[in-house]
């Protein structure tokens, strides 16, 4: 059975292409056929996230327009068994595609892959109706700002409408630290606010910087908080029921790494 | 030493109090689509029919509109949530 998911926000910035190319990558390592579609028409970063970006020759735009065959425009991934990346075209507006097209599309690549990823354009306007057009789950992605858990909550209430039913959260760049001196909104304040159930949470990482400088997603980096976040969550994705990851055990480790390399704590 | 603070009143709010409270309520007006006059018009039939029955305290009565979890616990839903202090009961309808 092979589902298609959409990552979505509603607010840009808050990490829907990060965790697109996570959970994608550690679905793929755990031995799915995983294809990512990046529906961010004219502003597409899934190709870099990825380190995908110098083997594009065919767009998601080519495919709906009959420019190319969908094989010819998916991108294989070398480094990783069984991952697809379909890019946006960079130089088109998100006019360019209907839902219509974008149903069709899904439907196809359902027919050749077990998870069909879709990373979402901020927003709420035509590109966000494409994106969720073929979708059968989504995942929200938010950060625990105000400005994040408000546009995450529009999001919920028109995927709703949209008939896309039991749409999970992703609390991303958690700041252990923040929390504990009631500086930040904790996991359980933003899920008393938005009242869905959570799919994971992703510490504040710098690694996920260095990992996207070098376009290795940083699920593959055993090393990394965020990568280890990512691992658990893309288990989520196959129905395991993984804990949520203890936040405050991490913390003490990573202080201790950071005396180890002679860091002062910030 | 906190805690004296905090007792002292020194202390400021929690900033993530302060984030939540804000969004609770901005949440509240981006989730209804009706408006203000609409729950107006309801408030004061809710408290029109209640009067007939109890004393309430009409200065803090509160109706929000909000959301909640169906019973099924899979979907979200609207609600309707009334905050109304009973002062007494009258004797009518006893």
């Amino acid at each position: 059975m092979s589902e298609v998911i959409v990552i979505t926000s509603g607010k840009g910035g808050v990490g829907k292409t990060t965790t697109t190319a996570n959970i994608g990558t550690g679905l793929a390592l755990l031995g799915k056929k995983v294809v990512l579609v990046d529906t961010d028409i004219g502003l597409r970063n899934l190709d870099v996230v990825m380190g995908l970006e110098n083997r594009i020759v065919y767009d998601l735009v080519d495919v709906v327009e009959g420019a190319c065959r969908l094989k010819q425009a998916l991108i294989k991934d070398k480094r990783y068994d069984g991952l697809y990346l379909l890019p946006a075209a960079q130089t088109r507006d998100k006019n360019a595609v209907t839902p219509a097209q974008m149903v069709k599309l899904c439907d196809e690549l359902r027919s050749e892959f077990d998870f069909v990823l879709v990373d979402c354009p901020a927003g709420i306007e035509q590109g966000f109706k494409n994106a969720i057009a073929g979708a059968d789950k989504a995942i929200v992605v938010t950060t625990p700002e105000v400005s994040a858990v408000r546009d995450a909550d529009r999001i919920i209430g028109l995927l709703e409408a949209n008939e896309i039913r039991n749409p999970k959260l992703l609390i991303n760049r958690v700041r252990q630290d923040m929390v504990k001196r009631g500086d930040m909104m904790s996991i359980e304040d933003i899920i008393d606010i938005l009242a869905i159930e959570l799919i994971g949470v992703v510490p504040d990482d710098e690694n996920i910087i260095i990992s996207t400088n070098r376009g290795e997603p940083a699920v593959t980096d055993q090393k990394s908080l965020a990568g280890q976040a990512y691992r658990n969550i893309t288990k989520r994705v196959l129905g395991e029921d993984v804990p949520i990851m203890d936040l405050n055990v991490s913390e003490g480790f990573l202080a201790k790494m950071k005396k180890l390399f002679g860091i002062k704590p910030a | 030493m906190m805690d004296l603070l905090k007792m002292l009143g020194l202390k400021k709010q929690a900033s993530k109090d302060v984030a939540k409270e804000r969004l609770k309520l901005v949440l509240i007006h981006d989730r209804s689509n009706v408006s203000p006059q609409f729950l107006e018009m309801v408030k004061s039939e809710i408290i029109r029919v209640i009067q007939n029955y109890m004393e309430i305290d009409e200065e803090s009565l509160d109706i929000q509109l909000t959301k909640t979890s169906s019973e099924d616990g899979e979907r979200v839903v609207p609600a309707l949530v009334a905050n109304i202090p009973i002062k007494g009961m009258k004797n009518a309808g006893r």
